[in-house]
């Protein structure tokens, strides 16, 4: 009876390590879960993967990383608006309309959105951060229309709308089922 | 004889026990053994066939994903359908997702900017305002507080605004009342409520995030008692007094009540939370405001609900026109449990049964139980806060109301949030079911020039414009009577789905609706905001009304709420439909059937603004003719402004 006690203790061990690969991949499985709760599932794998910080993640350590991303992604953007402004006389008197309201979007995205969204992950009144994240996605979407003809920064402003989406949903996702 | 197995004991010299005995002990062992290697086998085989079920690893996709990130996550997102906000917070999804569709034919100008900040809804001078804090009535004057940020006209940096007033109406901005300033409270001064002790004193209890993100309650008072303009509050020095108890998560504990007495003569207050997805209050006992005790069960809970936010707990009379105080419990004496859900960012209320003895609250009605039943306010209106206003012996209800355009128009404005009118709340006598809410007297003082209109005419299917000067700021009351007859003769419909949120707004034609009136609207229609009545008959020939509030053609912007608010109104037998409505540039609050059902937009016109901003009376049903009669109102402006030579 002792023997067989020490026995199934012993397997017991020897099960834990032959999982702990698996509990090394378990985050794996909490990014993929979260991204398929999201409406751009790919954008939102490559996001998360590609920060090295998403290896031993929380879901909301995994939202702020989303969250870093939307400020890049929108800096980048704002440099482009920028560069395109600098054509000056180049540039027919619609398309620099267009492109100054866009810079004023863009700078609200990275100096009111993103403050606001971070503060709110990290004092945890998580509507404040869907807030945050769904306006930036409008401010994107709201710059796309601005330009009557072919707008320079399709690409761009669906880049920053489509990981402000996500954010969004990752906030959801903490609201509605975590609750720590 | 040979040791068969070497790992067995040596055996004993005698002869049959031996046998038997060699024979007892091997057996087992072997079975032991062979048990362990087969789960082991198992086991390894369990381990083998979920690392290859698994996700890729993680070098794979990094390689292959990184070189092609544009195109790959595009093609992909195009493939999926964008989603939109959801209502509370949401833009039309028909008027948002076609990128090079809508072209909006103006940017935001000044002149639509300034346009939108209120005349006579409290606002501090610029940035940011949430929810209302500690409201009361002291030395003769009434104070407000309110979540502030001082730096940006988005949430962040959370203070304590304060600001008095001595007709709830006329307001005069304070200093910050509380910033953050200790670790207890330093990721943010949050919401709580004051409470007026036996000898006079006030204490407030509100929340603080603490350096870590930990919610916590802490105590605060007034330095000066004898200051009537409560000026400067001290907090206690050894705050915290509550921190979340186990089994409550750091994040999920906030807003204190109002204290109530409990026939004990204890102090008892709720504070709302979670445990997993369903909404709760707690409930403390204490005598100093210094130690509490939990109580072991509840004040009460509902399933599917989420976090409870700004919890409000408090007696209404069912018999008398008059509001109670806090405290007062007893024959005649409903109590209600209202709680702000952050889930869908919504203000529900339920009536029920207070039990002194053990702290819990029974619903009348568990299927309107709170949080899945009846809304203060069907449009945008959040954390609000009740408190006895012990001058005028009512309850008086703030709400804050937050902004539906974008913060980029935000930033540029230079503010964000009002605050509604506030209201008295009373029991409905009539219905059992509802509470009514109605602006408090004073903003009658507002009133200016006033305009009667009486029994107009509005045929199926027509608009009426209002001959009056200025219509963005207004307080209009109308009167709607309709043809019994028509309603008799209107085939029920066994579709009796109707929805003010899911409907196709005021253009959307029924039999008995819509009609109502339209405001903040520009001569041509271009933008209007209509407020009406839809009324629906079933096939048992019951008939419904809805009061709803369409949104979809207020402004030409793009980047603004376009949803339609509105529910079911309870109408009684012999009651006429009523309208109120005040009009303040931005904000427009309606009250159905005399504050049965009310509904609060924001709304952000590019053309219907400053002179060019007209009013309509409008009937889009078909079949029923409606006469309508009205009075209006100019409003005069409240002034709001700092306290001069403090």
């Amino acid at each position: 009876m002792k023997i067989l006690i020490v026995i199934i203790f012993a397997f017991l061990v020897c099960q834990a390590n032959a999982f702990r690969p698996i509990l090394l991949l378990g985050n794996q499985n909490l990014i993929e879960r979260t991204c398929k709760q999201t409406p751009f599932y790919d954008l939102c794998i490559w996001s998360l993967k590609s920060n090295p910080e998403s290896r031993d993640a929380s879901v909301k350590k995994l939202a702020q990383i989303m969250v870093d991303s939307l400020k890049t992604k929108a800096t980048e953007t704002l440099d482009l608006i920028d560069e395109l402004l600098q054509d000056g006389l180049a540039l027919d008197p619609e398309m620099q309309k267009a492109l100054t309201s866009c810079a004023e979007r863009y700078n609200v995205i990275i100096r009111a959105d993103v403050p606001e969204i971070n503060e709110a992950l990290k004092t945890g009144d998580y509507k404040f951060a869907a807030k945050g994240a769904n306006d930036a996605a409008i401010e994107a979407n709201s710059c796309e229309i601005e330009f009557p003809t072919k707008s320079p920064l399709t690409d761009m402003n669906k880049v920053v709308h489509d990981v402000s989406v996500v954010a969004a949903s990752i906030v959801k996702i903490i609201q509605t089922k975590f609750s720590f | 004889m040979a040791d068969i197995n070497p790992l067995l004991p040596v055996s004993s010299s005698d002869g049959s026990s031996n046998l038997t005995g060699q024979a007892t002990c091997r057996r087992p062992i072997k079975v032991v053994v062979s048990i362990f290697f087969g789960l082991l086998t198992l086991g390894l085989f369990a381990a083998l066939l979920i690392r290859n079920n698994g996700p890729v690893d993680y070098v794979d996709v990094h390689e292959n994903e990184r070189g092609s990130l544009a195109s790959t996550a595009f093609e992909k997102a195009e493939n999926l359908k964008p989603v939109s906000r959801g209502p509370a917070a949401g833009v039309s999804e028909k008027s948002n997702w076609a990128f090079g569709g809508d072209l909006p034919d103006y940017p935001w100008n000044n002149s639509m900017l300034s346009w939108q900040r209120t005349a006579f809804h409290f606002q501090p001078e610029k940035n940011w305002m949430n929810d209302p804090n500690g409201p009361l009535f002291y030395k003769g004057w009434y104070h407000f507080f309110y979540q502030y940020n001082p730096n940006a006209p988005v949430w962040g940096d959370i203070v304590w605004g304060h600001a008095v007033s001595k007709d709830l109406i006329h307001w005069l901005h304070l200093p910050l009342a509380m910033v953050a300033d200790q670790w207890y409270d330093k990721n943010g001064v949050w919401t709580g409520s004051a409470t007026i002790l036996h000898d006079g004193k006030i204490i407030m209890l509100y929340t603080g995030s603490t350096t870590e993100g930990v919610q916590v309650q802490n105590l605060a008072y007034p330095a000066d008692q004898y200051d009537p303009l409560l000026v400067h509050w001290v907090k206690y020095p050894r705050n915290p007094v509550l921190v979340p108890p186990p089994g409550i998560g750091p994040n999920d504990f906030r807003d204190p009540t109002t204290a109530w007495l409990t026939s004990e003569g204890k102090w008892r207050i709720t504070i709302g939370s979670k445990i997993n997805k369903t909404g709760i209050a707690l409930v403390y006992d204490t005598k100093d405001f210094i130690n509490y005790e939990m109580l072991d069960g509840l004040l009460h809970a509902v399933p599917g609900t989420g976090m409870w936010e700004c919890v409000d707990f408090f007696p209404v009379s069912e018999t008398e026109n008059n509001g109670l105080e806090t405290s007062i419990n007893g024959h005649g004496i409903k109590h209600v449990v209202k709680a702000s859900l952050d889930d869908d960012r919504h203000d529900y209320y339920a009536i029920g049964t207070y039990n002194d003895r053990n702290g819990t609250w029974i619903p009348d009605r568990p299927n309107i139980d709170v949080g899945i039943g009846l809304r203060y306010d069907y449009g945008i209106y959040y954390a609000a806060k009740t408190f006895y206003d012990q001058n005028k012996k009512r309850r008086v209800l703030w709400g804050w109301i937050g902004e539906s355009d974008s913060e980029a128009a935000d930033v540029k404005k230079g503010w964000a949030s009002v605050q509604s009118i506030p209201r008295t709340i009373l029991f409905d006598k009539k219905t059992g079911t509802h509470l009514l809410q109605w602006p408090v007297e004073e903003i009658d003082s507002l009133r200016l020039k006033g305009k009667e209109f009486n029994q107009v005419r509005i045929q199926a299917g027509s608009v009426v414009p209002l001959d009056i000067d200025s219509a963005t700021q207004l307080d209009i009351i109308a009167e709607f009577k309709i043809d019994s007859d028509a309603l008799d003769k209107a085939t029920g419909s066994s579709d009796a789905s109707f929805d003010c949120v899911t409907s196709g707004g005021a253009a959307e034609r029924g039999a008995l609706g819509p009609f109502g009136l339209l405001v903040l609207a520009d001569e041509r229609l271009s933008e209007q905001t209509p407020v009406y009545f839809y009324m629906t008959k079933g096939s048992d020939g019951n008939l419904k009304t809805f009061f709803c509030n369409d949104q979809s053609r207020s402004s030409k912007a793009s980047d603004v709420d376009k949803h339609i608010y509105g529910s079911l109104v309870p109408v009684l037998r012999g009651e006429n439909l009523s309208i109120r409505i005040l009009v303040d540039h931005s904000i427009i609050e309606s009250f159905g059937q005399g504050g049965r059902t009310v509904i609060t937009s924001r709304v952000y016109p590019t053309k219907a603004i400053h002179g060019a901003a007209k009013v309509f009376l409008f009937n889009n049903a078909t079949e029923l003719n409606v006469t309508a009669s009205l009075k209006t109102w100019q409003m005069n402006s409240a002034f709001i402004q700092p306290y001069p030579n403090l």
